[in-house]
């Protein structure tokens, strides 16, 4: 029964979160709770000759100051250091290990004091010597050290020839700027003593069971001595799903000194860890004089650090939407003396389908086709990477009702020819595709005979509604009132879950509430039946099902017994159960959300201002199981693709190898007058392939496109073509 | 070599949410540190303790003020509103309400100061529309991107008001 699925419910966490009794990892109290403050570094490669730490540790108040040289012993094998999340390719770095700097901005030494002012104050006055090397941070200037990476898209036919022989060819290079995630909660660790060796760290994190793998295997340790706990998460978008610093530094602090830590970073501080990494793409589409592509080809040029080789699937993305008979993709990393980069909201397709997008709109420009009907022409039923068709794919539904609910049949096709007034009124459009991901996920559900359920789970809610769809699912399984749900998440100490991202979480704890929610109905049926004069007697236990807070026949929901009842009878006072979901493997068909966004423009002919009026987001994305919190995650999505294309940069000055605007008024999100209408409006898509529940997650989908669909619009508002992330005035003012 | 001591605690009295609390805070305290680590009132949050994101706001004598740009020291006698204690026992305010309503947040992080941030500017009487909410709303950051909800949230409890 559907009560809750697929209806708009409110979150189960709001009365908490606004009225400030949720709790973040910073906040979590401790007796004889310390501080700890960090020192980074501040010059980019080389090493610490002299680190004095002798006038910090005079200030009143400050107890320690830890460093490489002064610190509890760490695991010294790079696979120790290795997270889940972690690139396959490299040594993972490590805070207070050694004297070498890699980066700039990298921790040297945590200052622990009575308090957070203290500590603050103290590290003023820890003392660094250290012997420079030369670095190199400019992506630009080392563009030709690029080395090739693996490739998850073999090369079909021969692209470079059906290049040279295409009737109409496009080739140019989009430069996508280093972004950082800039959750609005500090990165944050408060690490609890328990007096006899153990920890319980309260942390910002994506993945608990993530971060207490990797703590007990950094710091030696059983996994009985480590507990993870994060019950709400302040935003994260990529940044922790790797375990960050401030948590090994905490832990670090607390095992030296025994008592209880909390390390928070600085805004200023948080750009030294994972980033969205400068990537200059180059598309070149060859095609006919109809449209339809003879060739396409994609190669992305990325940064990563010199110690781990980062990279996601830039280059892929046409195997998903464009039919072509030639295809080759290539992903290159320059490797500079940055830190690595990480994941960030649609890893991979936010900037790579981006660069595709604005290419097929320059392509749509060169054919004199409207840009919906030339994707249209290209449209590919198939994932011709493997060749396979789709679990679902309701993208022509997209591109239909976006244009309808736009008004897209009312844009006039010429460069600067609609105005508002003294503004330029630009309408573009683009796609977006993201992957529809599923893990496996362990839930644990107690039902009490009083008709209350506790399901748990490790996974986490970063303010993406896990909590929420979680209770949903539970109440329409059990047949009860989602009031009767309570739900704890993000322990690691509860059943297993993988990090939360990739947009997999939904549909990966969904079907495990539903597995283990099974198991309790299979049983509550045995009890049932087995009642003296049972109305289900002779009911077979598949077609009995959980109803209003009883065990009913399906058929005949008169014939029913109460939760109370069937477990007085079978003498429980409560049914425990958990269930680890796996998904079967099946490689016959690929499976992938997708979006048509329309984008609104206007901009000042004579100041180059450019604001973002209107956005229309149609998506597909199987079915929503919350079609309240859905929305506002397309909604936040489309905010961080107008951020995309207008605002964030993250700005570096090579002759330092330093970040420039490390802080939120000079790095620029988009502020709450730079948003104005954002329809969502999700396609209907039933799918009974991809999972039971026909779920494929929203969390990545909605940024993709948004960057290109803006950018299209602003070409068609002024005839400029900017290649350059972010979209500024002085770009158009050039 | 400069001092090392720190300064010397100073005496001051905070009447936060309707309670006197005394306290002994060094200069350099900021009120938010003040509210977070020593009242314990962790609903007030930290993002950038440079004014530049609103999750710090509270209400001070009634006015919304960037609690990380404001030292404890300078609030001796200020009445000062926190989310804790925006409504009364149990209850709910209006903003509260409406935020949940219009699912005006994802993460949670950076409400208690919109929340606090609109109950100043409905307080102001200034915005009038849609468009004035964003532009008086714009020093409040959400990085979940939940804008056009916290502007649906805050006309619903300004229409109520």
């Amino acid at each position: 029964m559907n009560a809750y699925v697929g209806t708009p419910t409110s979150r189960i966490d709001g009365r908490a979160k606004v009225t400030g009794a949720a709790k973040y990892a910073g906040e979590f109290a401790a007796d004889g709770l310390l501080h700890g403050f960090v020192v980074e570094a501040t010059i980019a490669r080389g090493r610490i000759a002299r680190l004095d730490t002798s006038e910090a540790l005079k200030v009143k108040g400050v107890i320690d100051v830890l460093t490489h040289e002064h610190r509890p012993p760490l695991a010294d094998k790079d696979e120790a250091w290795k997270d889940e999340v972690a690139p396959e390719k490299g040594s993972p770095f490590r805070p207070l290990y050694d004297d070498r700097i890699k980066f700039n901005g990298q921790p040297i030494a945590l200052v622990v004091a009575e308090d957070w002012e203290t500590a603050r104050f103290a590290a003023t006055r820890v003392r660094v010597e250290y012997e420079q090397e030369a670095f190199a941070t400019d992506l630009e200037s080392e563009r030709g050290k690029a080395a090739e990476v693996d490739q998850p898209h073999k090369p079909r036919g021969d692209a470079a020839a059906a290049l040279t022989h295409a009737a109409i060819r496009h080739e140019a290079d989009y430069v996508l700027p280093s972004e950082h995630h800039n959750p609005m909660e500090l990165y944050a660790t408060t690490a609890v003593w328990d007096g006899n060796g153990g920890l319980t760290v309260y942390d910002k994190t994506q993945g608990v069971q993530n971060v207490q793998k990797f703590l007990c295997s950094v710091f030696g340790k059983k996994p009985d001595e480590i507990r993870v706990i994060s019950p709400y998460v302040g935003g994260a978008f990529g940044s922790g799903l790797r375990p960050q610093h401030q948590v090994v530094l905490a832990t670090l602090a607390a095992l030296a000194l025994k008592r209880s830590v909390r390390v928070v970073l600085t805004r200023q501080q948080m750009y030294g860890l994972g980033f969205r990494p400068l990537t200059i793409e180059r598309v070149a589409l060859g095609a006919k004089p109809d449209g339809t592509l003879d060739a396409v080809t994609h190669e992305a040029i990325a940064v990563t650090s010199r110690f781990e080789d980062f990279s996601r699937n830039d280059t892929g993305w046409a195997e998903q939407l464009y039919k072509s008979p030639n295809s080759r993709y290539s992903h290159k990393l320059v490797r500079l003396d940055v830190s690595t980069p990480s994941d960030m909201r649609a890893p991979g397709a936010a900037t790579g389908v981006c660069a595709l997008e604005c290419a097929m709109d320059e392509l749509a420009v060169a054919l004199k086709l409207d840009p919906v009907e030339l994707r249209l022409r290209c449209y590919s039923d198939r994932d011709q990477s493997e060749g396979l068709p789709y679990t679902s794919k309701q993208l022509r539904e997209c591109y239909a009702r976006g244009a309808e609910a736009f008004g897209w049949s009312r844009r006039s096709p010429a460069p600067r020819s609609m105005r508002d007034g003294k503004e330029l009124v630009g309408w573009g459009m683009a796609t977006g595709v993201w992957e529809a991901l599923q893990m496996p996920v362990a839930a644990r559900i107690v039902l009490t005979a009083n008709g209350h359920a506790e399901v748990s789970c490790a996974a986490s809610d970063i303010g993406t509604g896990t909590y929420t769809i979680v209770a949903q699912v539970a109440a329409d399984a059990l047949g009860l009132p989602i009031e009767n749900i309570s739900v704890r998440l993000a322990d690691s100490s509860l059943p297993q879950a993988p990090v939360e991202g990739g947009s997999w979480m939904a549909a990966s704890s969904a079907h495990a509430v539903l597995g283990a929610a099974e198991e309790i109905r299979r049983e509550l049926a045995r009890y049932a039946k087995a009642m003296p004069a049972s109305p289900l007697a002779g009911v077979d236990v598949p077609d009995i099902i959980l109803l209003d807070g009883a065990v009913a026949k399906a058929a005949d929901r008169s014939r029913s017994v109460s939760i109370a009842d069937a477990m007085r009878h079978g003498q429980v006072e409560r049914i425990e159960k958990e269930k680890l979901n796996e998904f079967p493997e099946d490689k016959s068909h690929a499976r992938n959300t997708h979006s048509a966004v329309f984008a609104e423009v206007k901009v000042d002919e004579e100041l180059g201002v450019i604001r973002v009026t209107r956005v229309v987001s149609a998506v597909a994305a199987g079915r929503i199981l919350n079609t309240k919190t859905g929305r506002s995650q397309i909604m936040g999505s489309v905010v961080w693709g107008i951020g995309m294309a207008l605002h964030e940069e993250t700005v570096t000055d090579h002759r330092f190898g330093r970040i420039m605007n490390a802080n939120i008024a000079e790095y620029h999100i988009p502020v709450n007058a730079d948003v104005r209408d954002i329809d969502v409006i999700f396609v209907d898509e039933p799918d009974d392939r991809i999972n039971q529940l026909g779920i494929k997650g929203l969390g990545e989908i909605g940024i993709v496109g948004v960057p290109a669909a803006i950018a299209n619009a602003v070409y068609h508002a002024t005839g400029k073509r900017i290649r350059r992330f972010p979209i500024t005035l002085d770009k158009l003012l050039e | 070599m400069a001092d090392m001591t720190i300064p010397e605690r100073i005496p001051i009295n905070l009447v936060v949410n309707g309670e006197r609390r005394a306290l002994e805070v060094v200069p350099w305290t900021t009120l938010l540190d003040a509210l977070r680590d020593r009242l314990e009132l962790t609903g007030t949050k930290k993002g950038c303790d440079h004014g530049q994101c609103g999750a710090c706001t509270v209400l001070i004598d009634g006015r919304r003020v960037n609690s990380c740009l404001t030292l404890a020291v300078m609030k001796d006698g200020a009445e000062i509103t926190t989310i804790e204690g925006l409504a009364g026992d149990g209850a709910l305010h209006p903003l509260q309400q409406a935020f949940i309503d219009h699912d005006a947040f994802q993460c949670g992080y950076c409400t208690p100061g919109q929340i606090c941030s609109a109950a100043g500017l409905v307080a102001e009487g200034r915005a009038r529309d849609a468009d004035e909410i964003r532009e008086l709303m714009s020093g409040n950051l959400c990085r979940c991107g939940a804008y056009p909800n916290i502007v649906a949230a805050i006309e619903q409890a300004m229409s109520r008001s």
